[in-house]
Order: C-alpha cells, then sequence, then structure tokens
C-alpha cells in the first residue's frame, strides 16, 4: 500500500518546493512530484512537509513511574507534536543503566508510535560514583550516555569516563556522546529556583547561575584534556552559551541544546508559586532567555529539545520548594518555538529535527531530506491554524504544561512514522 | 500578590497603604474590647476558624485562637506533627477534609513559601498566611506597625533598623514593606550571608556596622539568629555575631533614650540580644504580644465579619 501526502509544500535541507510525496510501503520516500497518486492519500493543503523531529531529551518515566507517563502515552505526545524519534533520558526506576532495562525500553518503544532512542546513564544508577558497563552498552547500540536529573559531580571520575569513551568510537562506528545535566549541586542545594531578584522577593531559596556555568565550564576542559565528545543539555544561562560558543570557535567537541521553556519563560512565572513553573535548570532572566535565543539564531546551540518531565498532579499539587521539578514540552515545542524563539521555518528545523538527528546518531533515518530514498518520517504542519494548550486534552498521562491556556500558531495535521500515518489530522492512531 | 484581598490575608505586598491603615484603625476598637472585664464579643458567633499549623509555633497559633475566641468563633487546629500528613496525604486534601469540617477561615503556616497563596486557590474559605518559609508574615508586620504607631503615634519618618538573619527570615519581608509603605526609613543591619542575595528595588538602607546605625534610629528590630546558620557556613560563630550584631547593654546605651526595642520572639537570650536589654524600659517586645491578638481580632473580623454591632458584650454563656 502507498502512501501520498497531497498539496504541501515540502520543506528540507535543500529548500521549499509544492509537491506531494508518495511514499512506499516499506516506509521509504518514492517520489517527489506534483498529481502523484497512491492507495492511501493525506491532504497536506496549506501545511509543510518535513522531516519529523527529534527530541533529544525526553523522560518517558519507563519503567518506574507509569503513573506520570509511559513509553506508549510519551510516544503519542511526542507524534502529535511532530515528532518521530524521542530520545529517552536513563533517570527510570530502574535505572537505564544496564542491558536488561534498556531492552525494556527498546521493547516498549517498538511497540509505540515514535522511535525511542534509549541513552544510557553514565554511572551506575545515575549515583555519580562507578562507570557504568559501557562498553557492554555501546556495543547494544547505545550511543548517548547520561546522568541527567543530575551532574556528575566528582571531576575526577567525569575525566575517566571521558577518557574511557573515547576508546568506544570503534566500537560504535562513531564518536560516544556524554551528556551532562550541569549543576554543581555544592552551589545550588536547597535553592529551587533561579537566584535573582525574583528569588529574593518570593522568599523561595534560590540556586545561582554559576552553580551551571561551573560544571560547563569544567566540563570544556575535561574535553580539551581527553577529546571526548561532551553534548550539554539544557543550557539556561547567558554565561554557559557564551562558554559554549568559546569553545565552539575552539574546535572542541561540543555539542549543546536548549529547551522551550529556557527561551519562552523566565523566573517571573515563579511568583505564582505554581510548581508548575518549577524546573531544572530553573526558569531564568530575561538576559538568559535573550541569550539562549541568540545562541540558537547563531548556531551555538544545536538542537532544541523539550526535557519532557511529566509529573502526576498529586506529586505537584504541593509547595514550590516540595513539588518534583520538570514540565511537560512535546506537543507545545513546535508552537512555542514558532512563537517564540524569533527563528525561520528552515532555523526550526534543523534545530528540532536535521541536527539533533546527528547528535542523536540516527540521521541514517530522520531528520534526512525529503527526497527519493530516504525513510520516510515526516510531519505536516499547518502553521497558520491555531490551538488552546490545555494540560488535560493532551496525550501524557500528566498535564503539568505551563503554557496552559495559551492560545498558539501552529498545528501538527499528520505525523508519518517510517511510512505508517501515525498522525491523522491531528488525532494518534494508535 | 493577594489575588482577593477581601477574601485573604497573604501577603503584605499587594496590599495599599489605605487597607494597612483601614487595619490599624480598626485594631483600635478590639485593643479595647481586649480590656474589658469579659473581653468577649459576639462578633464572628457560628464562623469556624481552623487554624493549620505545618511548622512548629507557639506565640502566633496562641495569638490567633485567642483571637478567635474573643470574637465568638469556633476554633479547630491541625498540627502537622500528630496529622495524617506523616500518613502521605497530601496539603490539598487536608485542606479539602478541613473545609468540608465547616471551616469559613485557615490561619496556614507552612515551612515553604507560598504555600498560602496555593491553598488560597484551593478553597472557597479565607486564607490567613500566619508564615510562609522565607516569604511574609504578614500579621507579625502589621502587630509590629501597629505597636510602633502605638508608641510614636506614626511611622512616617521613623527609622527603622532591622538587625540579623534577613535572609531566612519572613518577618523582615513583611516588616519591610508595611513600614515604608506606612513612610518609615528602613535599614537592614546583616552580615552580606544573612541578606537576600539580591534586593535591588527593595526600599532600604543596607549596613554591615550595627554601631555607626544605633544612635541614628528611632527603633531597632532584632531577629533571632538561629545555630543552624553556622552549619551552612553563613556565619563562623555564635560569638562573633554577638561581638558585631548583638544588642547587649553597652551598644543599647548608644540608641537614643526614646528609642523602641523590638523583637518577633522567640528571643535568644544573649545572642541577637542582651538579657538586660529585653527588660529595658524602651523595649515593646510583650507589647508586641498583646497587640497582636488584637491585630488579629481585627483582620478576622474584617475576613469574616459579620456584621454584628461589636460594641455588643457577648453571650459568654452561649459559647460554654
Amino acid at each position: 500500500m502507498t502512501l501520498v501526502i497531497r498539496g504541501g509544500t515540502v520543506v528540507d535541507q535543500n529548500g521549499e518546493q509544492e509537491a506531494d510525496v508518495k511514499i512506499s510501503e516499506d516506509g521509504s520516500i518514492l517520489e517527489i512530484d506534483k498529481n502523484l497518486k497512491g492507495d492511501q492519500e493525506l491532504d497536506a493543503s496549506g501545511c509543510v512537509v518535513t522531516a519529523g523531529f527529534v527530541d533529544l531529551h525526553s523522560h518517558l518515566r519507563e519503567p518506574g513511574q507509569e503513573d506520570a507517563e509511559t513509553i506508549q502515552t510519551g510516544s503519542r505526545g511526542g507524534a502529535l507534536g511532530g515528532y518521530t524519534a524521542l530520545v529517552a533520558m536513563p533517570n527510570t526506576t530502574p535505572t537505564m543503566d544496564c542491558l536488561a532495562v534498556i531492552d525494556q525500553v527498546r521493547g516498549l518503544g517498538q511497540e509505540s508510535i515514535c522511535e525511542v532512542i534509549p541513552t544510557a546513564a553514565m554511572t551506575v544508577d545515575r549515583k555519580g560514583e562507578q562507570m557504568a558497563p559501557m562498553g557492554e552498552l555501546v556495543d547494544a547500540g547505545v550511543g548517548i550516555f547520561t546522568d541527567d536529573g543530575n551532574g556528575l559531580q566528582d571531576p575526577r571520575l567525569m575525566r575517566r569516563i571521558m577518557e574511557y569513551s573515547t576508546g568506544l568510537t570503534h566500537r560504535l562506528g562513531r564518536p560516544i556522546i556524554l551528556a551532562q545535566h550541569c549543576e554543581i549541586e555544592a552551589l545550588s542545594c536547597g535553592g529551587y529556583m533561579h537566584e535573582g531578584a525574583w528569588s529574593s522577593r518570593l522568599g523561595i531559596p534560590g540556586q545561582p547561575a554559576e552553580a551551571e556555568e561551573l560544571m560547563v565550564s569544567r566540563d570544556i576542559a575535561l574535553v580539551r584534556l581527553t577529546g571526548a565528545h561532551m553534548h550539554f543539555q539544557h543550557l539556561s544561562t547567558a554565561g554557559s552559551v557564551e562558554m559554549v560558543r568559546k569553545a565552539k570557535e575552539e574546535g572542541l567537541p561540543v555539542t549543546a541544546e536548549a529547551t522551550t521553556h529556557h527561551f519562552s519563560l523566565t523566573d517571573a512565572a515563579c511568583a505564582s508559586y505554581d510548581p508548575v513553573f518549577k524546573v531544572h535548570p530553573p526558569l531564568r532572566t530575561d538576559e538568559d532567555v535573550k541569550a539562549v535565543k541568540a545562541g540558537l539564531a547563531d548556531g551555538t546551540i544545536d538542537a532544541i529539545a523539550t526535557d519532557h518531565a511529566p509529573h502526576t498532579d498529586h506529586s505537584k499539587e504541593k509547595s514550590f520548594s516540595e513539588a518534583p521539578p520538570g514540565m511537560l514540552g512535546l506537543q507545545t515545542a513546535f508552537s512555542i518555538t514558532l512563537e517564540e524563539s524569533g527563528l525561520d521555518i528552515h532555523q526550526i528545523f534543523s534545530l528540532m529535527s536535521w541536527r539533533p538527528a546527528v547528535i542523536a546518531g540516527i540521521a541514517d533515518r530522520h531528520g534526512m531530506t525529503v527526497s527519493p530514498g530516504s525513510r520516510a518520517n515526516l510531519c505536516v504542519i499547518d502553521l497558520n491554524e491555531t490551538w488552546t494548550v490545555s494540560g488535560k486534552s493532551m496525550a501524557s498521562l500528566s498535564s503539568n504544561t505551563p503554557y496552559e491556556g495559551r492560545h498558539l500558531r501552529g498545528c501538527v495535521r499528520h505525523t508519518i512514522q517510517t511510512g505508517e500515518a501515525v498522525v491523522i489530522d491531528g488525532e494518534a492512531q494508535r | 500578590m493577594n489575588q482577593s484581598p477581601s477574601k485573604s490575608l497573604l501577603s503584605i505586598e499587594g496590599m495599599t497603604k489605605h487597607e494597612l491603615e483601614e487595619i490599624l484603625e480598626l485594631t483600635d476598637t478590639f485593643d479595647e474590647i481586649g480590656r474589658r472585664p469579659i473581653p468577649k464579643v459576639p462578633a464572628l458567633r457560628g464562623r469556624t476558624v481552623a487554624t493549620l499549623f505545618f511548622e512548629d509555633s507557639t506565640r502566633t497559633r496562641l495569638s490567633f485562637e485567642t483571637a478567635a475566641r474573643r470574637l465568638s468563633a469556633d476554633t479547630m487546629s491541625f498540627s502537622a506533627g500528630s496529622s495524617s500528613l506523616s500518613k502521605g496525604e497530601s496539603i490539598r486534601d487536608t485542606v479539602e477534609v478541613i473545609e468540608a469540617y465547616g471551616a469559613d477561615l485557615l490561619v496556614v503556616r507552612h515551612p515553604a513559601a507560598g504555600t498560602a497563596q496555593r491553598i488560597d486557590n484551593w478553597t472557597n474559605a479565607s486564607v490567613i498566611n500566619a508564615g510562609d518559609g522565607c516569604h511574609e508574615h504578614p500579621t507579625q508586620a502589621l502587630l509590629d506597625a501597629y505597636t510602633l504607631r502605638k508608641h510614636k503615634g506614626s511611622l512616617e519618618g521613623l527609622r527603622i533598623a532591622i538587625v540579623g538573619d534577613i535572609l531566612h527570615s519572613r518577618v523582615a519581608r513583611s516588616d519591610v514593606l508595611a513600614f515604608s509603605m506606612l513612610g518609615a526609613e528602613v535599614v537592614l543591619v546583616a552580615p552580606p550571608t544573612l541578606l537576600p542575595p539580591s534586593i535591588e528595588g527593595w526600599p532600604v538602607e543596607i549596613s554591615y556596622n550595627l554601631d555607626e546605625i544605633l544612635p541614628t534610629i528611632d527603633v531597632c528590630y532584632l531577629l533571632r539568629v538561629q545555630n543552624e546558620r553556622i552549619n551552612e557556613g553563613l556565619i563562623p560563630s555564635v560569638r562573633e555575631y554577638v561581638t558585631d550584631y548583638g544588642l547587649n547593654v553597652k551598644r543599647a546605651s548608644a540608641l537614643p533614650k526614646d528609642a523602641l526595642i523590638c523583637h518577633p520572639g522567640p528571643t535568644n537570650r544573649g545572642i541577637e540580644i542582651e538579657a538586660a536589654v529585653a527588660a529595658d524600659p524602651r523595649s515593646v517586645i510583650l507589647d508586641q504580644v498583646a497587640n497582636g491578638v488584637s491585630i488579629r481580632m481585627a483582620i478576622l473580623f474584617l475576613l469574616l465579619g459579620s456584621g454584628r454591632n461589636l460594641m455588643e458584650d457577648a453571650d459568654v454563656g452561649a459559647d460554654q
């Protein structure tokens, strides 16, 4: 059975053209042309047709917190948000630090409507004490290691992991990516929001920007020492962006991501004391938001990630300091980026699909040009249609969106996963 | 930041000078009631005031409960230690249960900033913030302002030093806002580690030198300094704090003759205040406690007022 996406504007690395896209039964693109016919047809009139998005940073909560999210529901939210691949963070229970758990996540991912790329913890149980069995995990295809949720505090162990990872490159066939959640806990501990004028006024203990920046600085120095590839997760401060910019100018093997909330919200949002705005790293100042946007625009930051972090209503119905950090992102990321980033759609697709696909090591099937022979992982988006954010009506089992009630532009109409229309007219098909 | 000031009292921030003055003026009436042989009026008969204390307190809780009883309200009380919170019940569940028992007003103290405001969003009952973490303690600021006004006539033009652990003090945040709104000049005196990290825009002067400030002020407001601040690395030792910032007899002699000494209690005698200074005639610490009841009567009445004539004596028998 062939599938034709009819009447849209194809946007990819090579530019734009009005054309239909014909997809074969085996999930690859057959033909790009006008007036194509297929067994199944999807209307894309008024829409752009582009490569599906790749999220470098999703918390799918399975195994362990299936009341907040499962791989199935997270993938559904992802597909509804235009994603075809989600890089799953390893802070599950049990931790994704061994083959058994990685295999479980991968198996559940195969039954879901996004491709799920498991990462593994750098250290056993993310405790920051002992290196995870990286060789074994690399042989099983894991390409990204992270203790996300926490930064790796011990600089000596970090150095060892970086050195060790460089010896595994030939086994993976590309450099191992070490992804760091940058936060020096000795400096951030006891802080629940960004430290600054707002935290002082609200009486909520803060964590200073320097808690993030000191680890960015340390790891850049260790990259210089070891030659390992470091990916900086959720950069949130002006100082961090500037350090990564300098490191790239120096030619160091570093990449970085920023989340949608770090360029669309500030610490002023915490004035409601609603823990839906509690996140790590915390929402920062206007100046930081500007710096993150500038980093996205000039290529310092390689990818827009979601840090999609579902939490049940029950766990968020606490005081600001007691509630867990994290917010939903998969279904709002594209619209928020379109509204808030100041970037054009080519830049947006590059940051949300083409470049993260390379970092995740999946550029052979995601973030590809929309051309014959490419894997048909696509999304079809109406850039002008508007919608209203409602946590309760999202696919996630949780509803902790910080954009509740916002009217946003940009609706994902269809999502195609390896040739299968998994979202049609904004409805997940399974 | 008060979303509906007429329903609840959550913070001094967001209140107007007029609202503060209205409460202070009304408090005179309740102060008079407190001095009657039977200090009780039927103003809030049939209304229920619940105190929800998720953190220990002696005087604030007693003060609210005394105020509620003098207005003939029924009271119920909840303490975190003896509750099903320890069985995993959430704050929201607790609030819903207490509301189901018929509470019209919740007096809330919680160790986390913003909790009273969160609870206010979840309930139709009125909420009074009786201290939320390091954020605010608005009724303390009102009773402080009332005490100063009673002794000095007005706060207009007064120079007030607040000395001690400003960083962790909800009293300081509320006092700074209330005192400055009522026309006073505020000086915060503390080592930099006990000041909030960013106070740009606060209507205050900062000093690290208590001795220099003492002769210039009308009010010396001392805050409690807790031992755990040493473990947190904020000050080297209690001894060094006492040496630099403790109000001892010698320092008190540098204060003007008509200056006032205040403390929200409980005091650490020998740390922020020497025992002999607490007993100095200029100390109004016990007045603060007494005025706490009157100010809380006024606030309860404003939030729950039933329209009964205040001057009418209570039918005491009916309530007992």
